[in-house]
């Protein structure tokens, strides 16, 4: 050992740095297994977040002040109401349903759109055309979320929504979902373009010498061929219209109802976490653990949407790499 | 660690302080004169579970310039990145039987496989220059192994590009971009900082197949002047090339070797009917 | 045939341009989206953009209002969360990239890593709260441990509390999986041929990493960890969970300070039904848009200047 120091201390005098095998070898080994570390401490987290969430999860449905919380009244409960009156109840789906809501006009909007801006982009648009569009594309990805609740709140609903029917209140579930749709075009757009440029281009050329237009190439060609990507992409960004927080907590309201009424106000599942987290509720409370199970159920919703994604976007890769 | 110290050669950088790439090899010439560098028997190897060489015997001489020619996928990349070990990088691959280098065992698992590529320099099909500037690619190689001084480094990389005859188009340019230089520039800075590390041989996988005729025949001209103080093993598919450039040749076909010997009399009078189709060109 | 068009060929030609100009409807709603987002936030929020706004602190008067904390506080923030999710995430693309092999294992923590990309940051708030604003609900007495003078730049306490250290640590839970997918792709973009030649000059696996491919794809990841840090500077959900204030009258002096952030403030200000604070969380936007357009153009720019083709 000591013979092995010396060497090495001898070597980095006369080399500046170690060059026996031996030492090198525990030299790259700690780096690798430095590194490894990191890479647990990161996978980790899930683990962590399904424990935190697990536990206190458990803690709502077994506590003993509400004996009548199971998970059937949770999950098939259709009246949501942990604030109000003597007796409250704690039935998820007016939530899910807010959520639901909210998320399905945020994609009719971004959906269509988004993919068809990016047939434009990868099909038609000139190199200078398309840098710019990225251009405008990648800032609309940067605004933070709390931007399009302001602007759903002070500009969806007033100028757009309010001229056009009087059924809409101050907050609604219509202006939301329109400001969430805005947020999730970007990616919508430019995942789909990427599943779009990925189809080689013999397969345009293909269609081409058989005499097709352009629409015929693209709508009959490209996208089919890219369909996975394309699904992939939809659902990413649909789990991220599940998980917003900012836009729907300023502009959907704070009243859980089971409804399909775009005009109603609703509360999705983040927006009743963001009422508890800002303190309405004792910290100890029933309705502060209820916030945990709602947590859950969008974290097991999200997830499973992201795996699938993430399964299809695997499937498409493959078939071109 | 038997291996490592059996693997510390003359001409390392710690003991000869910045000479010549060629003069120390003229050095240790006179200690390592006509013998085989390479020496191979029974060599199979494999990818996975598909055999790619079979039963190899093989003497390749010390400071001659060996060619293995044969039709793609007959093994002979293959064979030369087992000479430095490169095929450590692919997962499955494997090899049995003896493969040395001046009496190293280079198939032992216990190998300083390090400390082996500083001794085999490699050359690529495809030009493959980092991008950094001329001088920090030539100085890539010094740099991994101890520190130099500033004057020190500038002589070697100095050395190491009038080597590889490419000093008098970059001496007023060694900062700038090597993604600047033209392929077959390219191809020869390889070659100088596969020399900048003191190499006592150095392996060409089809080091000419991806440039023009006319870098082509600068690189080929590179090989003839560089005989005088490395071992070099080419692989190559083109004909001519090896018989213009090499000493020796060897011909593989689906994994075997199938005839060796000198160059002049492999193309003018093979002993194999499949060596005389393949030289002639009758199939491959 | 060759003459005439067939009745066909005509319909097969209007749906192509019929096509064409609903994908240019698509693009142009896209523009104009942008276009009446900036200009309503700007009519909105110009005139209460000044000297004395971004150096005030929060008050109930609308006219005596500033952001100094919650700027300040953004920038304390991100500098925590960068310090952390930057070594962290290229440290793992490094681990998954060039060290581990293909099996079974790294393909679960690839498809882990981009399923916690899909969790929705308000849920990284209630794992920061619970792991560092309350270290699991470790008990420790009337008092949090503490290290130091309060006042000084040194002050640690545990549980750190809903603190400026808690919130940079949180953003940084939100910001690492997109981090490593980034640095991940910077990484595999690295032509393999320039890690073959350094390995075939005697590097070892690090020397490679550290000399080749590490430079070479560092252009990318800093792109990568400017849109991440864009991301983090924008979140307000996560910090909202651990207790971010909505009212700060100081601006942070150590890791242990109470904070706020710009987007914490936008949406106070925003959720109130006067409409004077409307024009301050537009003032407030603004500066944030301006602090994110900086951003931008800082990675725009290491785009076009560092990023140099790898290969000729």
């Amino acid at each position: 050992m000591i013979a092995v120091a010396a060497r090495t201390a001898a070597e980095i005098a006369q080399r500046g740095r170690p060059c026996s095998l031996r030492v090198r070898t525990l030299i790259e080994g700690s780096i690798k297994y430095l590194l490894w570390s990191l890479t647990f401490l990161s996978v980790a987290t899930t683990a962590v977040i399904i424990a935190v969430l697990a536990s206190e999860t458990y803690g709502f449905f077994t506590t003993t002040d509400h004996p009548e919380i199971s998970l059937w009244t949770f999950f098939c409960g259709t009246e949501w109401s942990p604030l109000l009156g003597a007796e409250p109840m704690f039935g998820v789906l007016p939530l899910v349903a807010g959520t639901l809501l909210v998320t399905t006009i945020a994609g009719v909007v971004a959906l269509p759109i988004g993919l068809m801006t990016a047939i434009y982009l990868s099909e038609y648009a000139t190199a200078r055309r398309r840098t710019l569009l990225k251009a405008v594309l990648e800032i609309l990805a940067g605004v933070p979320t709390v931007v399009y609740g302001f602007f759903a709140l002070t500009f969806i609903t007033p100028y757009l929504l309010q001229p056009f029917s009087s059924a809409f209140g101050t907050y609604n579930a219509m202006s939301a979902g329109i400001a969430v749709g805005i947020m999730i075009l970007p990616i919508v757009c430019s995942l789909s373009e990427d599943a779009l440029r990925a189809v080689p281009q013999s397969l345009r050329d293909g269609a081409y010498a058989l005499g097709s237009t352009k629409f015929d190439v693209s709508a009959k060609v490209v996208v089919p061929a890219a369909l996975s990507g394309i699904v992939a992409a939809f659902l990413l960004a649909l789990t991220r219209a599940i998980g917003e927080t900012m836009i729907v907590a300023l502009a959907a309201g704070g009243l859980a109802q089971l409804t399909a009424n775009p005009t109603a106000q609703v509360q999705t599942m983040t927006a009743y976490m963001v009422q508890i987290f800002l303190g309405d509720a004792p910290a100890a409370g029933i309705e502060y653990k209820s916030s945990y199970a709602v947590a859950f159920t969008l974290f097991l919703i999200t997830f499973f949407l992201t795996w699938i994604g993430a399964i299809v976007l695997r499937r498409y890769r493959e078939e071109y790499e | 660690m038997t291996h490592s110290s059996a693997l510390v050669t003359p001409m390392d950088p710690a003991t000869t302080t910045p000479s010549t790439p060629a003069s120390t090899q003229d050095a240790r010439a006179a200690a390592t004169a006509p013998q085989s560098a390479i020496s191979m028997r029974g060599l199979n190897a494999w990818y996975g579970t598909n055999q790619v060489l079979h039963a190899l015997d093989l003497e390749i001489a010390a400071r001659q310039v060996c060619a293995f020619i044969g039709p793609s996928g007959c093994g002979k990349s293959t064979l030369l990145r087992w000479i430095n070990r490169m095929n450590d990088t692919i997962p499955g691959a494997r090899a049995d039987g003896t493969l040395s280098l001046h009496g190293i065992d280079l198939l032992d698992r216990a190998l300083d496989v390090v400390d082996l590529r500083r001794r085999v320099g490699m050359v690529f099909q495809k030009p493959n220059p980092f991008p950094k500037s001329i001088f920090d690619n030539v100085a890539f190689g010094p740099r991994l192994h101890r520190v130099y001084t500033r004057t020190d480094l500038e002589e070697l990389v100095e050395q190491s590009l009038r080597a590889s005859a490419l000093w008098n188009e970059v001496k007023d340019r060694l900062d700038s971009s090597a993604l600047g230089l033209s392929g077959g520039q390219q191809q020869r800075l390889c070659i100088a900082r596969a020399v900048a590390i003191g190499p006592e041989m150095l392996l060409m996988d089809e080091p000419c197949s991806a440039l023009d005729p006319r870098s082509t025949a600068s690189i080929e001209e590179l090989i003839r002047e560089l005989r005088a103080s490395y071992t070099i093993v080419i692989v190559t598919h083109n004909m001519q090339q090896a018989s213009r450039v090499s000493d020796s040749t060897a011909f593989f076909y689906e994994g075997r070797l199938i005839e060796s010997g000198a160059t002049d009399i492999l193309f003018t009078n093979p002993k194999n009917r499949q060596t005389e189709d393949y030289v002639t060109g009758r199939f491959g | 045939m060759m003459g005439g068009k067939t009745i066909a060929t005509t319909r097969r030609l209007m749906s192509n341009r019929l096509f064409l100009y609903g994908c240019l409807t698509a693009t142009s709603i896209a523009m104009l989206v942008l276009g009446v987002l900036m200009i309503s936030i700007a009519l909105e929020g110009w005139s209460s953009v000044s000297w004395r706004f971004l150096d005030s602190f929060a008050s109930r008067k609308a006219a005596q209002a500033g952001i100094k904390a919650p700027l300040v506080g953004s920038l304390w923030v991100c500098a925590i969360c960068a310090l952390v999710a930057l070594p962290m995430g290229i440290g793992t693309a490094i681990y998954l990239e060039e060290f581990a092999k293909r099996s079974r294992l790294k393909h679960l923590i690839q498809l882990n890593i981009s399923n916690l990309s899909g969790v929705p940051s308000i849920v990284y708030g209630i794992l920061a709260l619970a792991a560092f604003v309350r270290f699991f609900g470790v008990s420790t007495g009337d008092a949090p441990w503490s290290i130091g003078d309060p006042e000084s730049l040194f002050f640690v306490q545990f549980p750190f509390g809903p603190s400026v250290l808690a919130g940079g640590l949180t953003l940084a839970l939100v910001v690492l999986p997109i981090m490593i997918i980034a640095s991940q792709e910077a990484f595999r973009a690295v032509p393999q041929s320039l890690r073959q030649g350094a390995l075939a000059l005697g590097s070892t696996p690090w020397q490679v990493i550290w000399r080749v491919s590490f430079p070479a794809a560092l252009p990318t990841i800093m792109t990568g960890a400017i849109l991440a840090m864009s991301r983090a500077i924008g979140e307000a959900a996560p910090l909202l969970v651990i207790g971010g204030f909505l009212l700060v009258f100081q601006t942070p002096t150590n890791l242990m300070s109470d904070f706020t952030v710009l987007p914490l403030q936008i949406f106070n200000w925003a959720g109130r039904p006067q409409a004077d604070f409307h024009k301050l969380a537009a003032a407030a936007i603004i500066v944030q848009l301006v602090v994110l357009l900086f951003f931008n153009s800082i990675a725009i720019i290491i785009r076009q200047k560092l990023q140099r083709p790898l290969q000729s």
